[in-house]
């Protein structure tokens, strides 16, 4: 609890995800006093804590849609803001590939559909162009098209720097904060949470995969309902990023975009993700059958794979619902914005998304003033895009050896309003126990540093 | 809130010394190497650790039996690892622990890293002793969730001996090499109770005695099982496991993941070295020499795996290699790095030292082998296609097997396990 007594804000940002991270941000950014609040111990401990680190275009978005919108309009933001954050950028690209004749029949209408959401930049390839291209790839392929503006990101860092800048500019964040009620006065809302009762004249659900339930508490029913969509990953090790220059695309269905091949800004290969419908909100198993599929799907595509080790696998839960585009609530006479149903553009759009919300609420809200001077916090860098801390004197050793992760990050992780709360948490800042060995020669290092840190310690408590 | 440190553009480190032998890994190999090169008479010989503390894996497995060849009685392996740091350090090596090496270079040289900047060392010949590590639950594709308590043997004897902290009370076992019943002892130490040792093959791969212990500790075997998935959220909370008769949950909070040993061989990928595909280590000769003659590998990185007395053997003789090396008087390495290798037929996983030179007094004296599966049939070295050595035999993959070296410079040398050759009856 927060002591007694209600603390009031302008606006309250439900779930500390990508989504609400980019929320609070571009809130705090307008001069709002911004509260984020996370059910969870830790952020990004839902649907953004699993994804496949693209930037897209939005190339095959619905033309039109709010997705197609918000993408555009994340992209066009990511680029002006990632450097002032120390945000990394992987100008990688992505082919689209064909491997059959019906699949290449499909490619035109795709191409238009990118145009049409205002990506002009692709180029049709043939199987020859692809194959000079890709000298790995395996053979087989018919034709295809490249689409330069596809990039890689840190999926982790990014929604942190987000989150960073807003609380550099104003913005609380409260976690293992629930939220278990909602009360309108008809001037402000009345929160019921884990941390006490909170005030907020505006509230903005990005709860991921709870988002049809915290809805319906603000608005007495959802006007959907998640359906969690399972997506496993198996990540290679790091000589094998060499094996690809650009992020491999499928021609998408109507159900996803299919299984990627790409490298990711830590130096390691993805492939991924399966989509399996699913019920349960809270864990994402991984299966075995199904990631041997994946191996033997990524040695298909790159055959030289074959000879390369995994390093992690992993699992993602995409908050998807009954239908395929984003759900979005905006009620303006009791400023309740749902954004629900970001269900895999999460990451690429969430900048955007941050716009649309704040231009819907600031026009109820006269009287806020943008930030005349903002204060723009740099993340750590733990990508292999530019120079990391153990190039730097100073950083008591390293501590993790296989992803060279060192004492000193491990320690400024954990300190801080935003420091980590949980082993995973410390992981998504900092890349300790993630790479080729899983913690075998770095795990009694790490319980001796966080002892005392995390909501769920490492060793068991007690005698 | 502070900015985070910004760190200089990348580029080489400044700092730039010298040595005469750098030694990658403070452990049974590196350190009985160490103590070799400086009573052979090596001026400066300097032994880079990453870890806080030398000593390698023996630090954190805290049961004998080790040291008998070594110093004459049977010690724990933190008493041994300390006693190879003491006589290394004796014998006038210098030890510089957490310092990682982050690159190798042609020269030769190693960048290394530590709280002191990044810095180039300079040599007259490196050797490589990284060891092993265990394969872990991501490389064996185990389903289910990714709670916490999930741990290679490594890691629960560093946490439990090294931290004093107690990952679990009841785990299984998954595995049964000798390191699972390693990982059995640590855990009766620490009144950690495991409910099951769980063996995917059809019996224990430690031989006996160490396949007796099970039972006589009251904890069931389960064989042709595998863990099919694993339970829980922050902790775990049960385990799916696939038995013959059909799947059953296990009730337990932990999974100890032990062996199935990988060389430790990062740096490779990224350097000028040839890497051995079968090992997953470096490409060495019967001297324990690289595709770059000024390198040298020992100990568990070559064959994974072997016992801490067999590394600190083969460190020792590496290193009279490595004199031999510096004085010019090493054979000279084949000059076809692909004419030079022997070739492998059949079920094989490995055979080490894969790069022929004429033998001499080889530091590696015979050939080390390892099935991919298990197979009957006719293991021989051919020679030009006729066979110099060979046998019959039943062979397993979790046993070593050996044949002596190939002459060099006699012919095409392959070595072929013929399952359909021999007469096994």
């Amino acid at each position: 609890m927060r002591g007694v007594g209600m603390e009031s804000f302008d606006a309250a940002v439900i779930g500390a995800g990508v989504v609400g991270c980019a929320a609070a941000r571009r809130l705090a950014l307008c001069g709002a006093r911004v509260v984020v609040l996370e059910a969870a111990a830790d952020i990004l401990d839902g649907a953004s804590k699993g994804n496949s680190a693209i930037l897209h275009t939005g190339f095959d978005a619905p033309p039109g849609s709010l997705e197609a919108a918000c993408i555009a309009a994340g992209h066009t933001e990511y680029l002006e803001i990632h450097e002032r954050l120390g945000l990394p950028l992987d100008r990688a690209g992505a082919l689209v590939l064909a491997w059959s004749q019906d699949e290449a029949a499909r490619l035109p209408a795709l191409m238009d559909k990118a145009r049409a959401n205002g990506v002009a930049t692709i180029e049709p390839l043939t199987g020859a162009a692809i194959r000079a291209l890709e000298p790995e790839l395996a053979p087989g392929v018919v034709a295809g098209f490249r689409v330069p503006g596809e990039y890689l990101i840190d999926p982790w860092s990014t929604p942190l720097a987000y989150l960073r800048q807003a609380l550099a500019n104003g913005a609380q964040l409260w976690r293992s904060c629930a939220v278990t009620g909602a009360r309108w006065d008809g001037k402000i809302w009345h929160l019921d949470t884990a941390q006490g009762p909170v005030g907020a004249r505006a509230v903005i659900a990005a709860a991921g995969l709870w988002g049809d339930r915290v809805e319906a508490m603000f608005t007495g029913q959802a006007t959907f309902t998640i359906r969690p969509r399972k997506g496993q990953f198996v990540v290679f090790d790091k000589p094998a990023a060499g094996l690809v220059r650009h992020i491999l695309l499928p021609v998408p269905t109507e159900v996803t975009k299919g299984i990627v091949v790409c490298r990711t800004v830590f130096g390691n290969l993805l492939v991924g993700p399966t989509a399996e419908e699913q019920e349960g909100r809270r864990h994402a198993p991984l299966d075995t059958a199904t990631l041997g599929r994946l191996r033997t799907l990524g040695e298909a595509i790159l055959p030289a794979l074959a000879d390369h080790e995994v390093t992690a696998v992993y699992a993602g839960l995409r908050p998807a619902s009954e239908r395929p585009e984003y759900r979005i609530t905006w009620d303006a006479d009791r400023r309740f914005l749902g954004l629900g149903a970001i269900r895999s553009t999460g990451l690429s759009a969430a900048l955007g998304l941050a716009r649309h919300a704040a231009e819907l609420i600031a026009a109820t809200e006269p009287g806020w003033r943008a930030l005349p001077e903002p204060a723009w916090p740099r993340v750590p860098n733990i990508s292999e895009g530019a120079a990391r801390d153990w190039q730097c004197p100073g950083h008591g050793g390293i501590l993790c050896h296989c992803e060279l992760v060192t004492r000193r990050e491990v320690e400024a992780a954990l300190d801080g309003p935003l420091g980590a709360r949980t082993l995973a948490g410390l992981k998504r800042r900092t890349r300790v126990t993630m790479g080729r060995c899983q913690g075998f020669y770095c795990s009694e290092a790490l319980a001796r540093l966080t002892e005392g840190r995390l909501t769920e310690p490492m060793g068991l408590t007690g005698d | 809130m502070t900015d985070a440190p910004r760190p200089p553009a990348a580029s080489g480190p400044a700092v730039v010394e010298t040595a005469d032998v750098v030694i990658v890994g403070a452990g049974p190999a590196g350190l009985s190497a160490a103590v070799t090169l400086r009573r052979m008479g090596v001026e400066r010989v300097v032994v880079l650790d990453r870890e806080a503390t030398p000593g390698g894996i023996p630090r954190h497995c805290a049961h004998p039996p080790y040291g008998l060849r070594e110093f004459g009685w049977i010690m724990t392996g933190p008493t041994y690892a300390r006693r190879l740091v003491a006589a290394a350090r004796a014998a006038g090596a210098e030890i510089r622990a957490a310092t990682t090496v982050t690159a190798l270079r042609p020269g030769p040289a190693v960048e290394v890293t530590s709280d002191a900047g990044r810095a180039t060392i300079r040599a007259r010949a490196v050797l490589l002793a990284t060891g092993v590590r265990e394969s872990t639950r991501a490389q064996r594709l185990i389903g289910g969730t990714r709670p916490g308590g999930v741990l290679s043997t490594g890691a629960l004897q560093g946490m439990v001996h090294l931290a004093g902290v107690l990952p679990f009370r009841r785990p299984a076992i998954l595995g049964s090499e000798m390191v699972a019943f390693s990982a059995l002892m640590t855990c009766r130490a620490h009144d950690i109770r495991p409910v099951a040792m769980i063996e995917p093959g059809a019996r224990t791969v430690a031989r006996w005695p160490a396949a007796l212990l099970p039972r006589a500790l009251g904890i069931p075997l389960m064989l042709n099982t595998t863990v099919a998935a694993i339970e829980g959220g922050a902790r775990v909370e049960g385990l799916c496991v696939q038995t013959p008769r059909g799947p059953r949950r296990l009730a337990a909070d932990g999974l100890i993941v032990s062996g199935g040993f990988r060389p430790e061989g990062a740096l490779l990928p990224g350097s000028h070295l040839t890497r051995d595909p079968g090992t997953g280590g470096p490409e060495v000769d019967p001297h324990g020499r690289l595709s770059d003659p000024a390198f040298f590998a020992a100990g568990n990185l070559l064959h994974p795996v072997e016992t801490a007395g067999w590394c600190w053997n083969e460190g020792r003789r590496v290193a009279r290699s490595i004199v031999l090396g510096l004085r010019g008087a090493l054979p000279l390495p084949a000059p076809d790095p692909a004419g030079g290798r022997i070739a492998l037929r059949g079920p094989l996983a490995y055979v080490t030292p894969r790069r022929i030179c004429a033998p001499g007094d080889a530091a590696l004296d015979r050939l080390i082998l390892r099935m991919a599966r298990p197979a009957r049939g006719r293991l021989s070295l051919r020679v030009d296609g006729h066979e110099i050595a060979g046998s019959t035999l039943d062979a397993r993959p979790e046993r070593r097997l050996f044949l002596p070296l190939p002459p060099a410079g006699h012919g095409a040398v392959e070595v072929v396990f013929d399952e359909d050759g021999g007469d096994t009856g």
